[in-house]
């Protein structure tokens, strides 16, 4: 890496971001690890960006996980129905 | 209707991990939990109760070839989420006739100066409070992030949800919604940047 990919790197914070949601979603090289590093300690913003992102992603993954989930109800028509047909289609086998 | 425990002949159970599966009892059993599962995973209560629905008669067919590797709830979970990817599918594939290029992202209205990359002023995040992990933030947050993951274009949402919601690799979410890794990275870099922005703009 010479110089000057080091000097672009060190000011882009498009580039800072995405290797923010890729290093969280999977994995980055050593050297973008570097990229990063060098980018974070420079920027204030895309810190802000990195700490809100992690954050993010565990309420997205709360919201979808226990125990909020058992809070939803199918109305007890349906079910009727939907027991009816299963009853029926178990009868005919 | 399989038997879940095998005995040998003094009585002690051998622990075989086999499960039951009783039709029966799916619906008071699993009915909502599955309905819970197909609404926040496409935000749509009817088409839920249809996939339910679905997910149930399509488990009757293949009952008999229920092994009892896995629990009922784990298979059943599992018949529903193909149905779901497959809504995810023709959703983004709808969306792939009405815009030319839908998955090459626009730049338009994008965060990011072209030339350098910097953050354009006005869209550099701030600080708004969600800088450090708070469980009990309340059900208004939820409410608002739910509403902010809606406004994602549809391709967007599904790679978004299948990653944080399913933890699918990148190799299932890219062969079942068709992207490319490029643009799976592409995705999933934008849709944080504008689910973020839209946080920071309504939960203050």
């Amino acid at each position: 890496m010479n110089d000057n990919t080091l000097r672009k790197i060190a000011y882009n914070c498009k580039k800072a971001t995405f290797l923010i949601e890729k290093k969280q979603v999977g994995s980055i090289t050593v050297r973008e690890k570097l990229e990063l590093k060098i980018h974070l300690a420079g920027c204030a913003v895309c810190r802000t960006f990195e700490q809100q992102s992690i954050v993010i992603n565990k309420m997205v993954h709360d919201l979808f996980h226990e125990p909020k989930l058992n809070e939803l109800k199918l109305d007890d028509d349906f079910k009727r129905k939907l027991q009816g047909s299963i009853d029926e289609k178990l009868d005919k086998n | 209707m399989l038997e879940s425990r095998m005995h040998t002949e003094n009585n002690q159970q051998v622990d075989t991990k086999v499960h039951t599966c009783d039709p029966q009892q799916w619906v008071a059993k699993y009915a909502d939990y599955l309905y819970s599962y197909a609404v926040t995973r496409i935000n749509d209560g009817e088409l839920a109760r249809d996939l339910v629905q679905e997910t149930f008669l399509a488990a009757l067919e293949k009952a008999a070839k229920f092994e009892g590797r896995s629990s009922e709830s784990t298979w059943l979970t599992a018949i529903l989420k193909n149905k779901i990817i497959d809504i995810y599918r023709k959703k983004s594939s709808g969306l792939l006739k009405r815009q030319e290029v839908p998955v090459e992202v626009s730049e338009s209205d994008d965060f990011f100066e072209v030339d350098d990359g910097h953050w354009k002023v006005q869209h550099q995040p701030q600080a708004f409070g969600l800088e450090v992990y708070n469980p009990l933030i309340g059900k208004e947050f939820d409410h608002i992030l739910k509403q902010c993951m809606q406004k994602l274009p549809v391709l967007w949402l599904s790679v978004f949800t299948m990653k944080h919601m399913d933890e699918e690799t990148t190799e299932t979410i890219c062969s079942e919604l068709r992207v490319t890794p490029a643009n799976y990275w592409v995705i999933i870099h934008r849709a944080k940047v504008n689910l973020r922005a839209c946080l920071q703009k309504n939960w203050i």
